[in-house]
């Protein structure tokens, strides 16, 4: 992986960081107002079903959340556990893939 | 007291040595002692001893430190002492690591001077208290000692990781107006070999006899890489 | 004849810079591995609010709660470790900034003491 595409990959870690911070912020607080009452389906689907608002709000979390995971797990795998090569660039490309698309369809069941 | 020290080199057992205290005594007095009384064959380093060359760095009950400025009473632990050499290196022999990579990643982080071509303008005028100066004499004054290096994980776990001794002297360049050889640097210094790995867990500023601070250094590579890359000069 | 002292050592590791750095690691992994998990039982609502409401009814058992508030720690742990990060890399470098995970682990603590608090 040329420098280039390095430093990138590092911006991207931490510009997604920065979005997360109001996301995190916001669904704490969100979640623990809510759990107050008890946890169930209505309360939260009362919240989300039908309001674009929270389907754009968790749809760019989410988007978010996948990038900056699978940049972090990348750095793990490859310190800790010694994975190298391109094998672990395809894997990390696409287990983001898969966690955005896993996330997106999540908020799609709450929001319809 | 009860020393226990390396023999051997990458492989080989801890010795231990009876060495009395005496009530100024530093640790590399008391390697000297061994060497000196009760076993000739043990191989160590030291130049100056009064911690200005950082030649006696050792890892002291598992610390990497100049054992020139350690006092045993600093360091002693139920009147026992163990003495490696640093972490991160080949062991030579004994106590002695061989520095090669430490020095060869210097160069592959293009830790040097690049100059511009001979002109007739004269000195380069740099006030001490302009904000690059500022940045560069805070990051100047290391010694190549290795403390830094031994002490990082990211050393261990990354064979090619340039270090952070490598990386503050690139920074300092790279706050050098006079210097022109940014462009090569910022590419030498990006990556999973260079800044990018680096985790902030800042035991390199934390063990760094001189007070440096590289991981500020290092910090600031990431941002200058980052606007290279951004602008397609990376 | 044996290897060489540990790498690692330990000893020299014991800093709260380095902690702080296990913290944020080890609570990033937990975290990534508690994703697919969250995600799972929300799109058990395409079943209806049936389907969702049948795995919250586990959310009232104790050792769920318990893991819960467990997340919570790890999240807030993530989250202001984070932000000490952000200031360590991009802001002008400061001693003060060092200590900002005295904060961080402080607050993570509060937030997590609110959320406990709230289950009871």
């Amino acid at each position: 992986m040329s420098p280039r595409i390095q430093a990138l990959l590092w911006i991207t870690q931490r510009v997604t960081a920065m979005v997360l911070v109001p996301c995190v912020a916001i669904h704490l607080v969100t979640f623990i107002y809510a759990v107050q009452s008890g946890l169930s389906a209505a309360e939260i689907l009362a919240r989300t079903q039908g309001n674009p608002v929270w389907a754009a709000f968790y749809a760019l979390f989410v988007t978010a959340v996948a990038l900056h995971a699978l940049i972090g797990l990348r750095g793990i795998l490859s310190e800790w556990f010694r994975w190298r090569g391109w094998s672990l660039e395809v894997f990390a490309g696409l287990a983001a893939i898969a966690l955005a698309t896993y996330g997106w369809r999540a908020v799609w069941a709450v929001y319809t | 007291m009860q020393v226990s020290v390396w023999r051997g080199n990458d492989t080989g057992r801890f010795e231990t040595f009876p060495v009395p205290r005496l009530p100024n005594q530093t640790v590399l007095d008391v390697v000297t002692h061994i060497q000196r009384y009760l076993d000739e064959t043990l191989a160590y380093r030291f130049a100056c001893r009064v911690g200005m060359c950082g030649s006696c760095a050792m890892s002291v009950n598992g610390v990497a430190r100049w054992t020139c400025r350690t006092h045993v009473t600093q360091v002693l632990r139920d009147d026992r002492l163990e003495i490696a050499p640093l972490s991160n290196f080949p062991v030579v022999k004994d106590l002695v690591c061989d520095m090669r990579v430490f020095f060869d990643k210097w160069t592959q982080a293009r830790g040097y001077f690049q100059p511009s071509v001979p002109s007739d303008d004269g000195f380069a005028m740099i006030p001490p208290d302009s904000p690059a100066r500022r940045q560069v004499d805070a990051a100047i004054e290391c010694i190549g000692c290795g403390v830094c290096y031994a002490s990082c994980d990211v050393v261990s776990w990354i064979p090619d990781y340039l270090g952070p001794a490598a990386m503050n002297r690139a920074w300092t360049l790279v706050n050098d107006a006079r210097d022109t050889g940014d462009r090569e640097r910022l590419k030498a210094v990006a990556g999973d070999a260079g800044c990018h790995a680096c985790h902030v867990q800042l035991s390199c500023s934390e063990r760094c006899p001189k007070h440096l601070v590289p991981t500020a250094a290092i910090s600031g590579l990431k941002r200058r890489t980052a606007v290279a890359a951004l602008k397609g000069k990376l | 004849m044996g290897r060489l002292h540990v790498k690692n050592d330990w000893r020299s590791r014991r800093h709260p810079a380095y902690l702080a750095f296990l913290a944020h690691r080890v609570s990033g992994l937990l975290l990534a591995i508690f994703l697919p998990v969250h995600f799972w039982v929300l799109a058990r609502a395409l079943h209806g609010p049936q389907g969702l409401d049948d795995l919250l009814r586990w959310t009232e058992h104790p050792v769920v709660k318990l893991s819960e508030v467990g997340l919570v720690l790890l999240l807030a742990l993530h989250f202001t470790g984070g932000l000490r990060l952000l200031m360590l890399e991009f802001l002008a470098w400061r001693d003060w900034q060092i200590n900002l995970l005295v904060i961080a682990a402080g607050t993570s603590v509060a937030i997590s003491l609110v959320f406990a608090f709230n289950l009871l």
